[in-house]
């Protein structure tokens, strides 16, 4: 059955776009139209249909574990319906069993198949949620590319801190190479989200996560804030752009090229509001941006971490021992 | 000055420029004044007073929840339409007709009012209409609370309502996530209604399971023991005993929230060590049980109808009680599958999710004893069956999803998408929606003394059913498209046709709703012909049927003997069923009080000054509240005796119907 599935899932994604609108030109009706698109326009279905190995086990998860529950739920549906007809009160000749109501078998049965399968899906569960955990570096021969991103009101900015680059509602990586993401936002909770290539993190103010993408085949894929965070949500795409080595490399030049910096004050105007914001490079980036938006500080305040060391030294050497320990440091 | 006297308050917060906003304004006011003017041309208002605004009979409170949670769905259900006409109208491109600012107040107020004022008083209605007849109680075991439980709820409504036309609604999700429900993000009133109508509300249902918690364990007829309650009975405990662990937690979290935006504390700010992750914990903490606060009841209600229409003892009782039991235990440690993608590690998303499935086995196990149930039955196909057997089909795929999303690497990609919305709404409609329509046309006559129209009722189901998998069905798939929620404007052909078919989807649901509204008029109409005079029109099996339709407000002239499960079904077959007593004994009640409106009323006030930060008002309203309760534990006179002639008297036309009808 899983297999059937999954070949089926793989024939679904053969007709194209252009096939389709063709027939729409036919003139079918909508109703039937999307009738068929589940069926015709696999292609559609970004979930079911992944550019990186993330994604990918994460359908054979979603079609296995579909599997394994259409075991209890068919056999369900079927039986709803055929008890409901058999035993119609005008069917005279079905039997009438009125005070019919414990079976110590069939309680086993409805008990144990469902514990089976869960079972099952447990031991699945646990597997796979250690081998997906999004914080996991993916294996490859490659170095990672690291990507610092910050979700801001309502853009995305992607720090390169390795190559001392950045960029708004755009990004790029090398085809093959894993992508490890470390993610904050400026403000509210986001979710960074490209749905092609799988696992989708939150991204939350004063707290970092972290994510590890790997892209198979060259494209421009759609990102998305998956997590509602106010007016300009709707409008928070980023594209994110996967290429073979050499064309990174020319893409990492061309923003090197943009001439504009993201110095500190430039990075405080990109933080406020504002909605439908054009893709941008910065050549360069004050190396802190990243450090200081996590810590909270990128408005001038104290950091949440230098706050948090001095706290702990008063805990450890009080008042007056940490004035002396400050004086031997130096 | 002004502004000590009417707090943020002033003539800018009507949005006197939104036609939209003022149409609907206009139209519920419109409703109010037409409603109003029938009660006056038919001078009922004095009856409307003494009998059941102040009425603390637990049937008329339950008929009163019922009827709020009917206009809370219509209103519930404009929203729903509105958001489906948007994402619709505005996918290729376009702005569509709503601006995000409105658009966010839609979703929001729509699942705030589905959840709290339309899901949660249906339910509570049932409970109260059903279960103190099914255990043979006179009333619940606090009968001025319940009325009080009641008016507290409506307040919390009523200010939802009043943040349509005064204000803004909170334009942050129906749980109101930090940072963004933060006083930094949402300075506007908005949060504030939403935090004080859920204050406020949230009072009366926790008052409310306690009082039935109470009921169920302190005023069953003897001889019922626990194993001998029927499944209903036990539904609404567990889920009461939810309702009482797990609303506290939500009225602290707001609290929190409140000293937030109030004080300028700093709980779940971003900055001075707040963690807004604490608030999402807390709230799923209380989120995750609520759910299985609406949808335990609704399989107590669908476990009476299956075992009454097919004319048969339930199937597995024993199990269906344990498994009523795993769930509500279980249903307190799987709250943190509502944020798998917040970066916990995989041992705790794998723990959670491994859980959640858990939960999967005994509602299994209650899906396979209905069916058992069927099985060599003799099944009716009635409306409350037809919802019944929708619910089995319906349900068990929207548990399948359910699952699905609880396996954490399959809901890094399906969280938050219209996956989810299908999944949810899967559940809450297939289950609680079908359930409480069951539960109404199950239980209407022993309200109301007169059976519902059954073609309207039918069709009414077939819409419901059909226009579900319309308009989820879509979403389902888009969800697999990678289309995530709350977006109010997009760009993609493709998309938008599945949002046009889902449009379409929720048009059908509409005509299933039109479809209830004249399958009362008619009934009511035709309620000469549809009369239930024997008090037991289904061939019931629980006592609630062995007394007349609708029950007299003592419920049971001499209170039951109970010596078996369906002590009511066990009755008639030993022949004992409606004996007439050679002798009643003077039956005391409870009077009626006003206190429960007069206290919701400055309740009321209280939440509407806090919002607009009038705080003399606040204090007035609060002290006039407090003083009115303390007034109101000095009346002495809150009782009061039927005689035994006035018993007879009631008893005699009932079973003189019964004789008419043998």
């Amino acid at each position: 059955m899983l297999g059937k599935l999954a070949r089926l899932s793989g024939r679904l994604s053969i007709v194209e776009p252009a096939k389709m609108q063709r027939k729409i030109g036919k003139g079918l009706a909508v109703a039937a139209i999307t009738a068929l698109t589940p069926l015709l326009g696999g292609c559609q279905f970004e979930v079911l249909d992944p550019h990186g190995p993330i994604g990918v086990d994460e359908r054979s998860i979603i079609l296995l574990s579909t599997g394994l529950m259409l075991i209890v739920v068919m056999p369900v549906i079927v039986m709803t319906l055929a008890f409901a007809w058999r035993y119609r009160e005008s069917n005279e000749q079905a039997t009438f069993a009125p005070d019919w109501a414990h079976s110590n078998k069939i309680e086993a049965v409805v008990w144990l198949v469902p514990c089976l399968i869960v079972a099952v899906l447990a031991t699945v569960t646990w597997t796979s949620t250690h081998k997906l955990d999004p914080y996991r570096s993916i294996a490859a021969a490659v170095k990672p590319i690291q990507v610092e991103v910050v979700s801001l009101d309502w853009k995305w900015l992607f720090i390169y801190p390795d190559l001392k680059i950045a960029s708004v509602n755009e990004f790029a990586f090398p085809v093959g190479t894993p992508v490890n993401f470390r993610l904050t936002s400026s403000s509210v909770m986001d979710s960074f989200f490209i749905p092609k290539l799988g696992s989708q993190i939150y991204t939350m103010p004063g707290m970092q996560t972290k994510l590890s993408l790997l892209a198979s085949t060259p494209g421009t894929y759609d990102g998305i804030s998956a997590n509602y965070s106010g007016d300009g949500f709707s409008d928070m795409h980023f594209a994110a752009r996967v290429m073979p080595r050499a064309a990174f490399d020319k893409w990492v030049a061309s923003v090197r090229d943009s001439g504009r910096d993201l110095t500190m004050s430039v990075y405080r105007r990109l933080a406020e509001p504002s909605e439908h914001v054009p893709i941008a490079y910065y050549s360069d980036v004050e190396a802190t941006i990243y450090h200081d938006v996590l810590n909270e500080c990128a408005d001038g305040s104290a950091c949440t971490d230098d706050a948090m060391h001095l706290a702990m030294a008063k805990e450890t050497f009080g008042d007056v021992g940490l004035c002396n320990a400050a004086r031997i440091l130096r | 000055m002004m502004g000590d006297l009417v707090g943020k308050l002033s003539l800018d917060a009507i949005p006197l420029h939104q036609p939209i906003i003022m149409g609907a304004v206009g139209f519920m006011a419109l409703g109010g004044v037409g409603i109003a003017a029938l009660i006056t041309y038919f001078g009922f208002w004095r009856t409307l007073w003494s009998e059941w605004l102040t009425s603390v009979d637990h049937k008329k409170i339950g008929i009163m929840y019922i009827a709020l949670a009917m206009v809370m769905l219509l209103r519930g259900f404009s929203d729903a339409i509105m958001m489906r006409a948007q994402q619709a109208l505005a996918s290729t491109g376009g702005p569509g007709y709503l601006p995000p600012e409105h658009f966010d107040q839609v979703f929001t107020a729509h699942g705030v009012i589905m959840i709290f004022f339309m899901a949660m008083p249906f339910i509570v209605g049932l409970m109260n209409i059903a279960m103190p007849l099914q255990i043979g109680a006179r009333d619940v075991a606090f009968p001025y609370l319940n009325n009080l439980s009641f008016w507290l709820t409506t307040a919390g409504a009523l200010l939802v309502n009043i943040s349509l036309g005064v204000g803004e609604f909170a334009r942050t999700g129906w749980l109101a996530y930090p940072p963004l429900s933060e006083l930094a993000y949402s300075p506007g009133v908005g949060v504030d209604y939403y935090i004080w109508a859920l204050q406020i509300a949230g009072v009366g249902t926790l008052l409310s399971g306690v009082n039935m918690i109470t009921t169920i364990l302190k005023m069953r007829a003897p001889g019922m023991t626990p194993m001998r309650m029927p499944v209903f009975t036990w539904t609404a405990l567990c889920a009461n005993m939810l309702i009482v662990a797990a609303f506290p937690i939500l009225t602290a979290t707001l609290a929190m929230l409140s000293l937030d935006r109030y004080f300028g504390m700093h709980f779940f700010t971003n900055t001075a060590g707040g963690n807004p992750m604490m608030y999402v914990n807390l709230i799923w903490a209380w989120g995750h049980p609520e759910v299985y606060i609406l949808i335990l009841p609704c399989f107590g209600v669908f476990s009476e109808v299956i075992a009454t229409f097919s004319r048969k003892q339930l199937f597995g009782y024993t199990s269906m009680v344990y498994a009523t039991i795993c769930i509500t235990v279980l249903s307190f440690i799987v709250w943190l599958h509502h944020f798998f993608t917040m970066g916990s590690g995989a041992d705790v998303n794998a723990f959670f999710g491994i859980t959640t499935m858990i939960i999967s086995i005994p509602t299994g196990v209650k899906i396979f004893n209905w069916l058992f149930t069927m099985y060599r039955g003799r099944v009716r196909f009635t409306t409350p069956v037809l919802w019944t057997i929708g619910f089995m089909i319906t349900f068990t795929i929207g548990g399948m999803t359910g699952v699905l999303m609880a396996v954490p690497p399959a809901d890094f990609v399906l969280h938050n998408s219209l996956f989810l919305i299908a999944h949810f709404h899967n559940a809450i409609i297939g289950g609680v929606v079908f359930g409480c329509m069951a539960g109404f046309s199950y239980w209407f006559p022993k309200a109301f003394g007169f059976t519902l129209d059954e073609r309207l009722g039918k069709i009414s189901f077939w819409c419901w059913f059909i226009g579900f998998y319309v308009a989820f069905m879509p979403l389902y798939a888009l969800g697999l498209m990678g289309m995530t929620r709350r977006l109010d404007h997009l760009d993609n052909p493709v998309w938008h046709v599945y949002l046009v078919v889902a449009m379409g989807g929720a048009l059908i649901i509409m005509c299933g709703i039109a479809a209830q509204l004249a399958q009362i008029a008619v009934s009511v109409r035709d309620r000469a012909a549809l009369r239930d005079l024997t008090g037991d029109p289904w061939n019931g099996r629980t006592l609630e049927w062995s007394v007349a339709s609708p029950a007299p407000a003592y419920n049971f002239a001499r209170t039951p003997l109970v010596t078996s499960r369906d002590a009511y079904w066990d009755m008639k077959r030993r022949g004992v069923a409606h004996r007439p007593f050679a002798a009643y004994r003077p039956i005391h009640m409870p009077r009626n009080t006003g206190t429960g409106v007069i206290v919701s009323a400055f309740a009321a006030i209280l939440g509407f000054a806090l919002i607009w930060h009038i705080w003399w008002l606040a204090i007035a309203a609060f002290v006039a509240a407090v003083a009115v309760a303390i007034a109101h534990s000095f009346n002495e006179h809150g009782d009061y005796t039927v005689s035994p002639d006035a018993v007879a008297r009631t008893e005699d036309v009932y079973l003189e119907q019964l004789a008419s009808q043998a």
